[in-house]
């Protein structure tokens, strides 16, 4: 198979999935198979590309001429390899575990589910292999577009709030300032193709340049930068392996690397640095880092708690974007791969948590490591891996971010990145912790007597407090597969890292 | 014969109309109409081709020589106008069979039938015409028999709406006829190239100036210009619902079409367009339609009017395109009369579909529809998106030149108001949407039942191609750009 041909394949066969799909919708086992195996073929078909873009090669793939000398193309360059190989291989770990999750938990309108997730999947890979701004953007719409449903899937009152700020503030800060710079870029520059070393030198003054990184930046709302975070924590209603894949991997991760690809294909690294216009992104990606931090720290659903580390976590790689030095770019790049698999391994958890005791509150889950020793082992494994410590792989792109904080001569970003660190201990480790050594009676009784759900699942818990109680393997099995991918990052950080440094030292 | 077609164009129409009159059988006066649109629609497409490969036709009416016969004069802006006219008209046509019987009582569908031809010769002469005071007479019998046709709906207050457009119709169609006696007692000439090349040389004049504003007051009523509009909600909203998509597709295009002509062509030689302050008030009154007519629609009940309320603001987007007085500005526009048609026309068409199934198209009734109507809310659904302006659609094109014409301008605050006025588009589309999908059908209406294929197919056509052409949009801006040099290029 030649490579340009996997390249068109990866893009179709998530969406020839979200065809199939619905057609086999009688038989669920039918229809679960068809997602495994598109994920399957989809990695399959990442691998296929990878040797090309490891050796240096940037393969281009030509489709169709959408406006007069605007066309829509593929181009997979180095970034783009990372995202497309991420996203795609956690892909398959979440469609295991949506199998046991979905049907533990009798969701409905599973189809659905899948279908559009499987289309949230190919313009996620149509976002990784965008050879200009146009083609990305699209890609960037169909991803807000096909996940909507997914946020408001349970179609409660609740769903349909939180569904309606996802699409105000994705659509609106993509359609309100995204749009504009793109159209902007096209008028200045007369292209919009990614290019190394920046299509805008020479063709924007300094302010000029200034204000479209903000439209950039601002207007890219899948980034998650404060002020326009809030649709994160409201896309936390949605089914965990939405929060999971989604909400962890695929549609913020689509955030920062076009905040990436911005900066380093659109601007060019020297060319922002010489301006220095990027400076006062990089004060409002720290206040994010921290003002997140401190907000996830007073959180005690664990999905929320998790959504706001989140939102810290991507301001890291925003702020590596906006050092515009070499290591901080690489950095960025590495905390995509390395920040995906610890945050999937916690909403995991999360989930399991959730289906096999019926837990959402932080505070209830004193003693859970008792009944779940191994979802708690791996979600130990997983904070380690977000906070930045050895022996897991999140550890390199924090070494990364905080050298490029040095290289740039800013030794306060050093001081925030710490500070963050810090915070995610405090927020982070005393779940797992206290799910080990403490007992479940220790819990506070649950405040929301109302629900009566919660309250009898409490109940039921009191009956048999020392069995184990894990989710269903499939759970099990992707919760250990990310787990584990975490530690293999460590010792093998080497293809993230030769990848990212083709992209400052080509 | 080819040489013939500019008269044919208009001319089979016209005839044909009292022929429905004639055959009076609801079935007959249907496949009269079709048959002639279509065959309009390939006469429409040939001249375009014509156009595009030698350039201007002139075709003297009755070889009475212009300046003192009326001269046809087509270029790609009419040819262009002349092919949206009639590829809407031949959609619309199987279309209206269904709609038309359940919505106009049996013994009045055949003067629906006559009067959608001679609105459609209407629209076409209005194309095709290269005479001011022939471009007035054809005005009127399009306006004459739009009247008729919105008054034909089954709803009282379609009475009422028709009668207040004929109000404001007609003193529309009366200033613009007192703009053109002005302008003749000026030049001594009707025919548009002669006034072109005269023009300039009167144009001081307070009679030029005063001529240029009954122009600008006329032609702003008939293309329900902000604040002009105000006949255009109950007559959209209450009008059949064939007539609604095809008054909304064609209609107020053909009279930006005729803006433009007189603004460009008419007075292209003269700088009181250009340099004066017509721009200016142009472009206030524009943004006024884009934000004020998008705000009203977010609080419509009534899911038609909310969409007259939006073509109210996307004919705020045309304008806007026509004050810039730039190629692209104009090219925008030009574009967004194409593609505007084809979307709107399409969501018109998913209203009559809902009205021929449920029986009424207020928000409350939309209840479970994503279920009970799946293939039409999903042409709602997608047709919406387009008028949102998502990647990939027609309305994608016209808002990304739009905003890069604005751009090129410096204008900030046009490019803001485009764009707030597209998030205003997702308001008022996403209301509907969520109580078609996550309200619960009501009860005892539970089961799907979808209008018939008749319906659909023609919906989807227009649904379709305001995909379709919005992911190979090279062709349509082709035409838009060459359209919009060609009225830059001065007189013809």
């Amino acid at each position: 198979m030649t490579v340009e041909l996997a390249i068109i394949l990866a893009v179709a066969v998530p969406f020839a999935g979200a065809v199939l799909i619905p057609l086999a919708r009688a038989t669920p086992n039918l229809r679960e198979t068809v997602t495994l195996v598109c994920a399957a073929l989809l990695f399959y078909l990442v691998s296929v590309i990878y040797p090309t873009v490891a050796a240096g090669g940037v393969p281009e793939v030509y489709l169709f001429e959408m406006l007069p000398g605007l066309s829509v193309f593929f181009l997979v360059e180095p970034l783009g390899m990372i995202f497309a190989g991420v996203a795609s291989f956690l892909w398959i770990a979440t469609s295991v575990y949506s199998i046991g999750y979905m049907r533990g938990h009798n969701e409905e309108n599973q189809t659905r589910f899948y279908a559009c997730f499987a289309i949230a999947l190919g313009a996620a890979m149509g976002i990784a292999f965008a050879g200009n701004m146009l083609t990305l953007f699209i890609f960037y719409e169909v991803l807000t577009l096909s996940t909507f449903p997914l946020v408001a899937h349970a179609g409660t009152e609740d769903a349909k709030r939180a569904g309606r700020v996802y699409l105000g503030v994705l659509l609106g800060t993509s359609l309100g300032f995204q749009l504009l710079a793109i159209i902007w870029t096209w008028t200045l520059a007369g292209t919009l193709d990614f290019t190394d070393g920046g299509i805008l030198a020479g063709k924007a003054d300094g302010l000029t340049a200034g204000i479209l990184l903000a439209l950039y930046t601002f207007g890219i709302g899948k980034a998650a930068l404060m002020p326009f975070h809030r649709w994160l924590p409201s896309a936390m209603v949605a089914p965990t392996p939405v929060s999971a894949l989604l909400h962890a991997v695929a549609v913020v991760k689509a955030g920062v690397f076009t905040v990436v690809k911005v900066v380093v294909y659109i601007f060019g690294i020297d060319f922002l640095f010489d301006i220095g216009v990027s400076e006062w992104l990089q004060y409002m990606a720290a206040a994010t880092i921290l003002i997140a931090s401190l907000v996830a720290m007073t959180q005690d659903n664990l999905k929320a708690r998790l959504a706001y580390s989140t939102i810290s976590q991507l301001s890291y790689i925003i702020l590596g974007a906006m050092l515009v030095t070499d290591l901080g770019v690489i950095g960025s790049g590495m905390h995509i791969a390395m920040h995906a698999f610890g945050k999937i391994t916690l909403f995991f958890c999360a989930g399991a948590f959730m289906i096999a005791a019926h837990k959402t509150e932080i505070s209830q889950m004193r003693g859970i490591g008792r009944a779940m020793p191994f979802t708690t082992l791996a979600f130990f494994i997983g904070s380690l891996s977000v906070i930045g410590l050895p022996p897991m792989g999140g550890l390199w792109s924090k070494w990364y971010l905080a050298l490029g904080t040095l290289e740039a001569g800013k030794l306060w970003l050093l001081g925030v990145l710490m500070v963050s660190s810090l915070l995610n201990v405090a927020y982070l480790l005393p779940i797992p912790f206290r799910g080990f050594f403490s007992s479940p009676e220790e819990n506070p009784p649950l405040k929301s007597s109302h629900d009566h759900d919660r309250e009898h699942d409490h109940t039921h818990d009191h009956d048999r407090p020392n069995g184990i109680k894990e989710a269903p393997v499939a759970c099990l099995i992707a919760i250990g597969v990310t787990s584990a991918g975490c530690l293999v990052l460590f010792f093998y950080p080497d293809p993230v890292y030769e990848l990212m440094r083709m992209i400052v030292a080509p | 014969m080819a040489a013939h077609y500019p008269a044919l164009q208009v001319v089979l129409a016209l005839l044909a109309a009292p022929v429905c009159l004639i055959l009076r059988r609801p079935n007959a006066a249907w496949a009269v109409a079709t048959v002639i649109t279509w065959i309009s629609l390939a006469l429409a497409l040939s001249l375009l081709g014509r156009v595009w490969e030698t350039g201007v036709i002139l075709y003297p009416m009755g070889d009475w020589a212009a300046p003192w016969g009326i001269e046809y004069q087509i270029d790609t802006v009419n040819a262009f106008m002349l092919v949206i006219v009639t590829l809407i008209g031949s959609v619309v046509m199987p279309f209206a069979r269904a709609s038309v019987e359940a919505e106009i009582e049996e013994e009045r569908i055949y003067l629906f039938y006559c009067m959608y031809l001679l609105n459609l010769a209407g629209l076409l002469g209005i194309a095709i015409t290269g005479d001011v005071f022939n471009l007035f007479v054809f005005l009127e019998i399009s306006s004459l028999s739009s009247y008729v046709m919105i008054s034909l709906g089954r709803d009282k207050r379609a009475l009422t709406a028709a009668y207040r457009y004929l109000v404001m119709g007609t003193i529309g169609a009366t200033f613009y006829l007192i703009g053109v006696g002005m302008m003749y007692m000026m030049t001594g000439t009707l025919n548009m190239a002669d006034l072109a090349t005269i023009l300039p040389a009167v144009a001081d004049s307070r009679t030029v100036m005063v001529a240029l504003g009954f122009l600008t007051v006329g032609l702003g009523l008939k293309l329900a210009l902000f604040p002009l509009h105000l006949w255009l909600p109950n007559a959209y909203a209450y009008a059949p619902s064939a007539v609604t998509v095809f008054l909304a597709a064609t209609g107020t295009k053909v009279a930006v079409y005729a803006f433009i002509r007189i603004f460009f062509t008419v007075f292209g030689g003269v700088e009181i367009f250009t340099a004066g302050v017509i721009p200016e008030i142009l472009a206030v009154l524009a943004a006024l339609a884009m934000i004020g007519a998008s705000a009203v629609a977010i609080y419509q009940t009534d899911v038609k009017r909310l969409l007259a309320y939006s073509s109210i603001a996307q004919i705020g987007y045309m304008v806007l395109g026509i004050s810039m007085v730039t190629v692209t500005g104009l090219a925008g526009t030009i574009v967004h009369l194409f593609n505007h048609a084809i979307m709107k026309g399409g969501l018109f068409m998913a209203m009559g579909c809902i009205l021929f199934k449920i029986g009424s198209v207020q928000l409350d009734q939309f209840e479970g529809l994503g279920k009970r109507m799946p293939v039409t809310m999903a042409a709602f659904v997608a047709g919406g998106f387009s008028l949102i302006g998502v990647p990939l659609t027609v309305g994608f094109v016209s808002k990304w030149y739009l905003v890069q014409a604005a751009l090129e301008k410096g204008w900030w605050l046009a490019v803001a108001v485009i764009l707030v006025s597209s998030l205003m588009a997702v308001i008022y589309i996403w209301r509907v949407v969520e109580v078609a999908y996550f309200r619960p059908p009501p009860k005892g209406s539970a089961e799907v039942s979808e209008a018939p294929l008749s319906m659909l197919v023609p919906l989807w056509i227009l649904i379709g191609a305001s995909y379709y052409f919005g992911i190979d949009a090279t062709r349509t801006l082709d035409i838009a750009f060459a359209a919009a040099e060609s009225l830059f290029g001065g007189p013809l």
